[in-house]
Protein backbone atom coordinates (compact mmCIF):
# COMPACT_ATOMS: atom_id res chain seq x y z
CA UNK A 1 0.00 0.00 0.00
CA UNK A 2 1.08 3.58 -1.04
CA UNK A 3 2.25 5.80 1.99
CA UNK A 4 -0.76 8.41 2.47
CA UNK A 5 -0.22 11.82 3.45
CA UNK A 6 -2.75 13.98 5.43
CA UNK A 7 -3.77 17.46 4.01
CA UNK A 8 -1.45 19.48 6.65
CA UNK A 9 2.15 17.42 5.17
CA UNK A 10 3.25 20.72 3.91
CA UNK A 11 2.37 22.78 6.56
CA UNK A 12 3.96 20.24 9.17
CA UNK A 13 7.16 19.88 6.85
CA UNK A 14 7.48 23.88 6.86
CA UNK A 15 7.16 23.48 11.06
CA UNK A 16 10.48 21.52 10.78
CA UNK A 17 8.47 18.28 11.59
CA UNK A 18 10.19 14.81 11.48
CA UNK A 19 8.12 12.22 9.90
CA UNK A 20 7.53 8.76 11.02
CA UNK A 21 5.37 5.91 9.00
CA UNK A 22 1.96 5.30 11.63
CA UNK A 23 -0.98 3.19 10.32
CA UNK A 24 0.26 3.81 6.28
CA UNK A 25 0.69 7.45 6.44
CA UNK A 26 3.87 9.87 7.12
CA UNK A 27 3.26 11.43 10.29
CA UNK A 28 4.64 14.17 12.61
CA UNK A 29 6.63 12.40 15.07
CA UNK A 30 8.07 15.88 16.38
CA UNK A 31 9.01 19.31 15.50
CA UNK A 32 12.21 20.83 16.27
CA UNK A 33 11.72 22.07 19.85
CA UNK A 34 11.40 17.82 20.63
CA UNK A 35 8.97 15.79 22.24
CA UNK A 36 9.61 16.55 25.94
CA UNK A 37 9.34 20.56 24.83
CA UNK A 38 5.82 19.29 23.04
CA UNK A 39 4.86 17.52 25.91
CA UNK A 40 5.27 20.37 28.56
CA UNK A 41 3.92 22.84 26.40
CA UNK A 42 0.58 20.70 26.16
CA UNK A 43 0.00 20.14 29.47
CA UNK A 44 0.99 24.30 30.28
CA UNK A 45 -0.17 26.18 27.33
CA UNK A 46 -1.95 24.13 24.13
CA UNK A 47 -0.86 22.34 21.37
CA UNK A 48 -2.51 21.26 17.85
CA UNK A 49 -2.03 17.63 16.59
CA UNK A 50 -2.86 16.49 13.15
CA UNK A 51 -5.45 13.41 13.76
CA UNK A 52 -6.49 13.29 10.13
CA UNK A 53 -5.27 9.81 9.79
CA UNK A 54 -7.90 8.70 11.97
CA UNK A 55 -11.24 7.17 10.48
CA UNK A 56 -14.53 9.61 10.57
CA UNK A 57 -17.27 7.71 9.23
CA UNK A 58 -20.90 9.14 9.47
CA UNK A 59 -24.07 6.44 9.41
CA UNK A 60 -27.21 7.92 9.00
CA UNK A 61 -30.29 6.68 10.64
CA UNK A 62 -32.39 7.04 13.52
CA UNK A 63 -33.89 4.60 16.46
CA UNK A 64 -33.73 1.83 14.27
CA UNK A 65 -29.82 2.35 13.38
CA UNK A 66 -29.02 3.25 17.17
CA UNK A 67 -30.82 -0.66 17.83
CA UNK A 68 -28.60 -1.99 15.38
CA UNK A 69 -25.34 -0.75 16.08
CA UNK A 70 -25.72 -1.35 19.89
CA UNK A 71 -25.00 -5.10 18.53
CA UNK A 72 -21.64 -4.36 18.39
CA UNK A 73 -21.13 -1.44 20.20
CA UNK A 74 -21.63 -1.69 24.15
CA UNK A 75 -23.15 2.00 24.66
CA UNK A 76 -26.25 3.08 25.61
CA UNK A 77 -27.47 4.27 22.14
CA UNK A 78 -30.85 4.61 22.95
CA UNK A 79 -30.27 7.54 25.88
CA UNK A 80 -27.61 9.17 24.05
CA UNK A 81 -28.11 13.27 23.45
CA UNK A 82 -27.98 14.70 20.48
CA UNK A 83 -24.22 15.90 19.85
CA UNK A 84 -22.96 13.65 22.72
CA UNK A 85 -20.00 11.49 22.40
CA UNK A 86 -19.68 8.54 24.27
CA UNK A 87 -15.99 6.20 24.20
CA UNK A 88 -16.57 2.78 23.26
CA UNK A 89 -15.62 -0.33 21.40
CA UNK A 90 -16.57 -2.80 18.28
CA UNK A 91 -16.45 -5.55 19.75
CA UNK A 92 -15.65 -9.20 18.75
CA UNK A 93 -17.58 -12.60 19.57
CA UNK A 94 -14.98 -13.37 21.98
CA UNK A 95 -15.16 -10.03 24.04
CA UNK A 96 -12.13 -8.83 22.20
CA UNK A 97 -11.72 -4.82 20.93
CA UNK A 98 -11.74 -5.04 17.14
CA UNK A 99 -11.22 -1.29 17.47
CA UNK A 100 -11.73 1.58 20.30
CA UNK A 101 -13.63 4.58 19.36
CA UNK A 102 -15.68 7.27 19.81
CA UNK A 103 -19.28 7.63 18.96
CA UNK A 104 -21.22 11.05 18.72
CA UNK A 105 -24.89 11.40 18.10
CA UNK A 106 -25.51 14.06 15.06
CA UNK A 107 -28.82 14.92 13.30
CA UNK A 108 -28.23 12.65 10.47
CA UNK A 109 -26.99 9.73 12.91
CA UNK A 110 -23.73 9.02 14.10
CA UNK A 111 -20.52 9.80 13.75
CA UNK A 112 -17.76 7.55 14.52
CA UNK A 113 -13.77 8.04 15.30
CA UNK A 114 -11.83 5.24 14.33
CA UNK A 115 -8.24 4.54 14.34
CA UNK A 116 -6.07 4.55 11.55
CA UNK A 117 -4.74 1.06 11.52
CA UNK A 118 -8.00 -0.33 12.24
CA UNK A 119 -10.35 1.77 9.88
CA UNK A 120 -10.69 0.15 7.16
CA UNK A 121 -11.28 -3.10 8.88
CA UNK A 122 -13.50 -1.52 11.31
CA UNK A 123 -15.55 -0.17 7.94
CA UNK A 124 -15.79 -3.84 6.85
CA UNK A 125 -17.05 -5.01 9.74
CA UNK A 126 -19.90 -2.04 10.50
CA UNK A 127 -21.08 -2.41 7.45
CA UNK A 128 -21.18 -6.25 7.43
CA UNK A 129 -23.17 -6.06 10.48
CA UNK A 130 -25.84 -3.12 9.11
CA UNK A 131 -26.45 -4.75 6.00
CA UNK A 132 -27.61 -2.61 3.19
CA UNK A 133 -29.81 -0.83 5.32
CA UNK A 134 -27.97 2.42 6.16
CA UNK A 135 -26.07 4.78 4.42
CA UNK A 136 -22.06 4.95 5.42
CA UNK A 137 -20.31 8.23 4.41
CA UNK A 138 -16.39 7.41 5.10
CA UNK A 139 -15.13 10.85 4.83
CA UNK A 140 -11.98 11.39 2.81
CA UNK A 141 -12.13 14.97 2.42
CA UNK A 142 -12.78 16.06 5.89
CA UNK A 143 -9.29 16.46 8.19
CA UNK A 144 -9.35 16.05 12.09
CA UNK A 145 -7.55 18.64 14.48
CA UNK A 146 -7.02 18.49 17.76
CA UNK A 147 -6.20 21.38 20.12
CA UNK A 148 -5.06 20.12 23.89
CA UNK A 149 -4.17 21.80 27.08
CA UNK A 150 -5.51 24.18 29.36
CA UNK A 151 -5.41 27.60 27.29
CA UNK A 152 -7.14 25.50 24.23
CA UNK A 153 -10.59 26.97 25.19
CA UNK A 154 -9.67 30.35 25.59
CA UNK A 155 -7.94 30.32 22.20
CA UNK A 156 -10.11 28.62 20.22
CA UNK A 157 -12.47 30.81 21.20
CA UNK A 158 -11.10 33.42 19.75
CA UNK A 159 -11.19 31.88 16.51
CA UNK A 160 -14.48 30.22 17.00
CA UNK A 161 -17.40 32.00 18.65
CA UNK A 162 -18.81 29.77 21.05
CA UNK A 163 -16.93 26.72 21.19
CA UNK A 164 -15.70 27.67 24.94
CA UNK A 165 -19.41 26.60 25.87
CA UNK A 166 -19.22 23.25 24.93
CA UNK A 167 -19.49 20.83 27.51
CA UNK A 168 -16.77 17.78 27.93
CA UNK A 169 -17.88 14.66 25.63
CA UNK A 170 -20.34 17.11 24.00
CA UNK A 171 -20.15 18.58 20.26
CA UNK A 172 -21.68 20.60 17.76
CA UNK A 173 -21.12 22.46 14.22
CA UNK A 174 -19.46 25.56 14.06
CA UNK A 175 -18.86 28.34 11.36
CA UNK A 176 -15.57 29.24 9.96
CA UNK A 177 -15.14 31.18 7.00
CA UNK A 178 -18.95 30.64 6.37
CA UNK A 179 -18.06 26.83 6.18
CA UNK A 180 -19.73 24.23 8.97
CA UNK A 181 -17.36 22.54 11.13
CA UNK A 182 -17.89 20.09 13.78
CA UNK A 183 -16.04 20.31 16.72
CA UNK A 184 -16.26 17.73 19.95
CA UNK A 185 -14.75 18.95 23.34
CA UNK A 186 -12.60 15.52 23.95
CA UNK A 187 -8.86 14.52 23.41
CA UNK A 188 -6.28 12.54 24.28
CA UNK A 189 -3.64 13.87 26.15
CA UNK A 190 -5.44 13.55 29.78
CA UNK A 191 -6.20 18.08 29.09
CA UNK A 192 -9.32 20.04 28.43
CA UNK A 193 -8.99 20.27 25.13
CA UNK A 194 -11.35 19.75 21.28
CA UNK A 195 -11.44 17.72 18.47
CA UNK A 196 -12.01 19.55 15.10
CA UNK A 197 -13.40 17.94 11.81
CA UNK A 198 -13.14 20.56 9.00
CA UNK A 199 -12.56 20.04 5.20
CA UNK A 200 -9.23 19.14 3.89
CA UNK A 201 -9.30 22.89 2.02
CA UNK A 202 -9.59 24.58 4.99
CA UNK A 203 -7.74 22.67 7.37
CA UNK A 204 -4.25 24.36 6.76
CA UNK A 205 -5.86 27.95 7.25
CA UNK A 206 -7.27 26.85 11.11
CA UNK A 207 -4.20 25.55 11.39
CA UNK A 208 -1.83 28.27 10.75
CA UNK A 209 -4.58 30.79 12.64
CA UNK A 210 -4.28 28.65 15.48
CA UNK A 211 -0.23 28.19 15.80
CA UNK A 212 0.35 32.00 15.31
CA UNK A 213 -2.17 32.54 19.12
CA UNK A 214 0.18 31.17 21.29
CA UNK A 215 0.28 27.65 19.96
CA UNK A 216 2.81 25.22 19.32
CA UNK A 217 2.30 22.17 16.50
CA UNK A 218 2.57 18.33 18.09
CA UNK A 219 3.41 15.22 16.55
CA UNK A 220 2.53 11.51 17.55
CA UNK A 221 5.87 11.09 19.91
CA UNK A 222 4.60 13.48 22.52
CA UNK A 223 0.61 12.46 21.74
CA UNK A 224 2.32 9.15 23.17
CA UNK A 225 3.87 10.36 26.29
CA UNK A 226 0.56 12.66 27.51
CA UNK A 227 -1.83 9.98 26.81
CA UNK A 228 0.16 7.41 29.00
CA UNK A 229 0.50 9.89 31.40
CA UNK A 230 -3.32 9.98 31.29
CA UNK A 231 -3.62 6.47 32.03
CA UNK A 232 -5.44 6.29 28.14
CA UNK A 233 -5.48 3.26 26.38
CA UNK A 234 -3.02 2.39 22.84
CA UNK A 235 -5.26 0.38 20.38
CA UNK A 236 -3.05 -2.32 19.32
CA UNK A 237 -0.46 -1.89 22.89
CA UNK A 238 -2.80 -1.88 25.81
CA UNK A 239 -6.14 -3.34 23.92
CA UNK A 240 -6.70 -5.57 21.16
CA UNK A 241 -8.55 -8.48 20.14
CA UNK A 242 -8.06 -10.58 22.52
CA UNK A 243 -8.02 -8.16 25.60
CA UNK A 244 -12.04 -7.73 26.72
CA UNK A 245 -13.07 -4.04 28.13
CA UNK A 246 -13.53 -5.74 31.73
CA UNK A 247 -9.79 -7.29 32.17
CA UNK A 248 -8.87 -3.78 30.27
CA UNK A 249 -10.00 -2.01 33.18
CA UNK A 250 -12.52 -0.03 31.28
CA UNK A 251 -15.88 -1.43 32.33
CA UNK A 252 -17.28 2.10 32.80
CA UNK A 253 -17.06 2.52 29.10
CA UNK A 254 -20.03 -0.19 28.72
CA UNK A 255 -23.31 1.86 29.82
CA UNK A 256 -24.92 0.21 33.09
CA UNK A 257 -27.69 -0.75 30.87
CA UNK A 258 -25.43 -2.34 27.98
CA UNK A 259 -24.10 -4.67 31.34
CA UNK A 260 -27.12 -5.97 32.77
CA UNK A 261 -28.78 -6.53 29.41
CA UNK A 262 -26.16 -7.40 27.01
CA UNK A 263 -27.36 -8.05 23.81
CA UNK A 264 -23.87 -7.05 21.82
CA UNK A 265 -21.53 -9.66 20.63
CA UNK A 266 -19.39 -10.71 22.99
CA UNK A 267 -21.38 -10.29 25.60
CA UNK A 268 -21.21 -13.68 27.53
CA UNK A 269 -17.26 -13.51 27.84
CA UNK A 270 -18.38 -9.53 29.45
CA UNK A 271 -20.77 -11.39 32.08
CA UNK A 272 -18.65 -14.26 32.87
CA UNK A 273 -15.83 -11.72 33.81
CA UNK A 274 -18.11 -9.21 35.46
CA UNK A 275 -18.99 -12.01 37.69
CA UNK A 276 -15.77 -13.63 38.93
CA UNK A 277 -14.01 -15.29 35.81
CA UNK A 278 -11.74 -12.39 35.75
CA UNK A 279 -8.02 -13.64 35.68
CA UNK A 280 -6.23 -10.81 34.90
CA UNK A 281 -6.37 -6.56 34.64
CA UNK A 282 -4.79 -3.70 32.91
CA UNK A 283 -3.23 -2.11 36.01
CA UNK A 284 -0.77 1.46 36.06
CA UNK A 285 2.81 0.25 36.85
CA UNK A 286 5.04 2.51 38.15
CA UNK A 287 8.58 1.74 37.94
CA UNK A 288 11.21 2.80 40.63
CA UNK A 289 13.95 4.59 39.43
CA UNK A 290 14.69 5.62 36.21
CA UNK A 291 14.82 2.25 34.72
CA UNK A 292 11.98 2.36 31.63
CA UNK A 293 10.24 -0.73 30.83
CA UNK A 294 8.33 -1.04 27.70
CA UNK A 295 5.87 -2.94 25.56
CA UNK A 296 6.98 -6.71 26.62
CA UNK A 297 8.92 -6.20 29.58
CA UNK A 298 7.59 -9.17 31.45
CA UNK A 299 6.39 -8.60 35.04
CA UNK A 300 7.22 -11.05 38.25
CA UNK A 301 5.79 -10.99 42.01
CA UNK A 302 8.34 -10.73 44.47
CA UNK A 303 9.37 -14.23 44.83
CA UNK A 304 9.97 -14.44 41.20
CA UNK A 305 6.80 -16.09 39.59
CA UNK A 306 5.34 -14.56 36.52
CA UNK A 307 2.32 -12.53 37.18
CA UNK A 308 2.15 -10.71 33.48
CA UNK A 309 3.57 -8.00 30.93
CA UNK A 310 3.99 -4.59 30.18
CA UNK A 311 1.81 -3.28 27.04
CA UNK A 312 3.64 0.79 27.12
CA UNK A 313 5.57 2.33 28.70
CA UNK A 314 7.91 5.73 28.50
CA UNK A 315 9.25 8.26 30.10
CA UNK A 316 5.98 10.60 31.46
CA UNK A 317 7.63 14.66 31.18
CA UNK A 318 5.05 15.92 33.51
CA UNK A 319 5.51 13.04 36.30
CA UNK A 320 9.71 13.64 35.79
CA UNK A 321 9.73 9.57 35.59
CA UNK A 322 8.97 6.47 33.99
CA UNK A 323 5.65 5.35 33.65
CA UNK A 324 4.19 2.08 32.35
CA UNK A 325 1.03 -0.24 31.71
CA UNK A 326 0.17 -3.58 31.99
CA UNK A 327 -1.80 -7.02 32.36
CA UNK A 328 -1.12 -8.84 36.01
CA UNK A 329 -3.12 -11.75 36.94
CA UNK A 330 -5.83 -10.74 39.54
CA UNK A 331 -4.37 -11.21 42.70
CA UNK A 332 -1.34 -8.81 42.14
CA UNK A 333 -3.47 -6.27 40.57
CA UNK A 334 -4.32 -4.25 44.22
CA UNK A 335 -2.84 -0.18 44.37
CA UNK A 336 0.66 -0.40 45.89
CA UNK A 337 1.76 -3.95 45.21
CA UNK A 338 4.87 -5.01 44.68
CA UNK A 339 6.61 -5.98 41.54
CA UNK A 340 9.77 -6.58 39.82
CA UNK A 341 10.34 -5.56 36.25
CA UNK A 342 12.82 -7.77 33.92
CA UNK A 343 14.81 -4.92 31.49
CA UNK A 344 17.81 -6.45 29.62
CA UNK A 345 18.05 -9.15 31.67
CA UNK A 346 17.54 -7.88 34.68
CA UNK A 347 15.12 -6.99 37.87
CA UNK A 348 13.81 -4.30 38.71
CA UNK A 349 11.22 -2.85 41.68
CA UNK A 350 8.38 -1.01 40.76
CA UNK A 351 4.97 -0.61 42.37
CA UNK A 352 1.14 -1.21 40.95
CA UNK A 353 0.14 1.80 40.82
CA UNK A 354 -3.21 4.30 40.08
CA UNK A 355 -4.41 5.51 36.87
CA UNK A 356 -3.66 8.45 35.42
CA UNK A 357 -0.52 9.21 36.85
CA UNK A 358 -1.03 12.62 35.80
CA UNK A 359 -4.37 13.91 36.89
CA UNK A 360 -6.84 15.37 34.34
CA UNK A 361 -8.51 18.42 34.10
CA UNK A 362 -11.45 18.33 32.17
CA UNK A 363 -13.87 20.51 32.00
CA UNK A 364 -17.49 19.14 32.57
CA UNK B 1 45.94 17.88 22.42
CA UNK B 2 44.16 15.02 21.98
CA UNK B 3 42.77 13.23 19.14
CA UNK B 4 39.21 12.56 18.05
CA UNK B 5 37.75 10.21 15.97
CA UNK B 6 34.45 8.35 15.07
CA UNK B 7 32.88 5.20 14.49
CA UNK B 8 30.30 3.52 12.45
CA UNK B 9 28.20 3.63 15.04
CA UNK B 10 27.63 7.00 16.83
CA UNK B 11 30.34 7.04 19.31
CA UNK B 12 33.18 9.50 19.57
CA UNK B 13 36.49 8.56 20.84
CA UNK B 14 39.02 10.56 22.48
CA UNK B 15 42.76 9.88 23.18
CA UNK B 16 45.32 10.65 25.58
CA UNK B 17 47.83 8.09 26.35
CA UNK B 18 46.86 5.05 27.07
CA UNK B 19 43.06 6.03 28.36
CA UNK B 20 40.33 6.60 25.63
CA UNK B 21 37.11 8.85 26.62
CA UNK B 22 34.15 7.63 24.55
CA UNK B 23 30.47 9.35 24.17
CA UNK B 24 28.19 9.51 21.40
CA UNK B 25 28.06 12.16 18.87
CA UNK B 26 26.21 15.36 18.17
CA UNK B 27 24.17 13.58 15.16
CA UNK B 28 23.03 10.68 17.52
CA UNK B 29 21.96 12.41 20.10
CA UNK B 30 20.05 14.31 17.45
CA UNK B 31 18.63 11.11 15.96
CA UNK B 32 17.74 9.68 19.35
CA UNK B 33 15.72 13.26 20.70
CA UNK B 34 15.04 13.54 24.28
CA UNK B 35 17.49 10.99 26.52
CA UNK B 36 15.80 10.21 29.18
CA UNK B 37 17.59 7.49 30.45
CA UNK B 38 21.40 6.38 30.49
CA UNK B 39 22.69 2.99 31.65
CA UNK B 40 26.73 2.64 32.08
CA UNK B 41 29.11 0.03 32.39
CA UNK B 42 30.47 -1.39 35.30
CA UNK B 43 33.91 0.11 36.47
CA UNK B 44 36.62 -2.23 35.35
CA UNK B 45 34.87 -4.20 33.20
CA UNK B 46 36.25 -5.54 30.27
CA UNK B 47 34.81 -5.06 27.01
CA UNK B 48 35.07 -5.97 23.29
CA UNK B 49 35.52 -3.84 20.38
CA UNK B 50 31.75 -2.79 18.44
CA UNK B 51 30.28 -4.87 21.71
CA UNK B 52 27.65 -3.62 23.78
CA UNK B 53 28.97 -0.96 26.58
CA UNK B 54 25.96 1.03 27.85
CA UNK B 55 22.35 1.76 27.06
CA UNK B 56 20.80 5.50 25.93
CA UNK B 57 16.89 5.55 25.77
CA UNK B 58 14.73 8.54 24.66
CA UNK B 59 10.94 8.84 24.80
CA UNK B 60 10.27 6.75 21.77
CA UNK B 61 12.76 3.96 22.26
CA UNK B 62 16.30 2.54 23.81
CA UNK B 63 19.35 2.18 21.67
CA UNK B 64 22.44 0.57 22.71
CA UNK B 65 25.89 2.24 23.27
CA UNK B 66 28.88 0.35 21.55
CA UNK B 67 32.54 0.84 22.54
CA UNK B 68 34.65 1.43 19.35
CA UNK B 69 37.65 -0.38 20.86
CA UNK B 70 38.46 -3.51 22.85
CA UNK B 71 39.85 -2.27 26.39
CA UNK B 72 38.73 -1.86 30.78
CA UNK B 73 36.26 0.30 31.46
CA UNK B 74 38.40 2.54 34.08
CA UNK B 75 35.46 5.32 35.01
CA UNK B 76 32.06 6.37 34.01
CA UNK B 77 30.17 9.17 33.78
CA UNK B 78 27.37 9.09 36.43
CA UNK B 79 26.38 13.00 35.64
CA UNK B 80 24.61 11.56 32.94
CA UNK B 81 22.44 9.17 34.71
CA UNK B 82 21.71 11.78 37.01
CA UNK B 83 20.67 14.07 34.36
CA UNK B 84 20.27 12.40 30.89
CA UNK B 85 19.32 15.77 29.25
CA UNK B 86 22.90 16.46 29.54
CA UNK B 87 23.58 14.40 26.47
CA UNK B 88 21.58 16.32 24.54
CA UNK B 89 22.56 19.50 25.92
CA UNK B 90 26.88 18.81 25.33
CA UNK B 91 27.10 15.13 23.73
CA UNK B 92 30.77 15.61 22.53
CA UNK B 93 32.20 17.65 26.01
CA UNK B 94 30.79 17.08 29.11
CA UNK B 95 28.08 14.52 28.78
CA UNK B 96 30.69 11.90 28.18
CA UNK B 97 29.87 8.18 28.70
CA UNK B 98 32.72 6.14 30.21
CA UNK B 99 37.00 6.07 30.11
CA UNK B 100 38.73 2.92 28.65
CA UNK B 101 41.95 1.60 28.86
CA UNK B 102 42.98 0.95 25.36
CA UNK B 103 44.36 -2.30 24.53
CA UNK B 104 45.04 -2.70 20.98
CA UNK B 105 46.29 0.96 19.64
CA UNK B 106 45.77 -0.64 15.84
CA UNK B 107 42.02 -0.71 16.59
CA UNK B 108 42.28 3.44 16.08
CA UNK B 109 43.12 3.57 12.78
CA UNK B 110 39.95 2.13 11.40
CA UNK B 111 37.76 4.61 13.18
CA UNK B 112 36.99 7.75 11.14
CA UNK B 113 38.04 12.07 11.27
CA UNK B 114 35.64 14.49 11.52
CA UNK B 115 35.47 15.43 8.28
CA UNK B 116 34.70 11.67 6.93
CA UNK B 117 32.16 10.91 10.44
CA UNK B 118 30.53 13.88 9.06
CA UNK B 119 29.93 12.74 5.38
CA UNK B 120 29.18 9.22 6.57
CA UNK B 121 26.32 10.94 9.36
CA UNK B 122 24.68 12.89 6.56
CA UNK B 123 24.65 10.34 4.28
CA UNK B 124 23.21 8.34 6.84
CA UNK B 125 20.40 10.48 8.32
CA UNK B 126 18.77 10.92 4.80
Amino acid sequence: METQRTALYDCHKSLGAKFVPFAGYEMPVQYSSGIVEEHKITRNKAGLFDVSHMGQLLIEGSEDLALELEKIIPTDLKKIQLNQSKYSFLMNEQGGIYDDLIITKVEKGFNIILNAACKNNDYKIINNSLGNKFKLTFYKNLSLIALQGPKSSEILEQTINGVSSLKFMNGNKFSYNGKDIYITRSGYTGEDGFEISISNELVEDLAKKLITQDVKPIGLGARDTLRLEAGLCLYGHDINETTNPIEANLKWAISKRRREEGGFVGYSKIKSDMNGSLTRLRVGVKPEGKIIAREGVKIFSEDNKEIGSITSGTFGPSVNGPIAMGYVKLNFSKLGTKVLLEVRGKKYDATISDLPFYKKKYVR
Amino acid sequence: MSEKKYSKQHEWISIEGDIATVGITKHAAEMLGDVVFVELPEKGKSVEKEGQAGVVESTKAASDVYTPITGEITETNQSIVDDPAAVNKDPEGAAWFFKIKIKNKSELENLMNKADYDKFAKKNSN
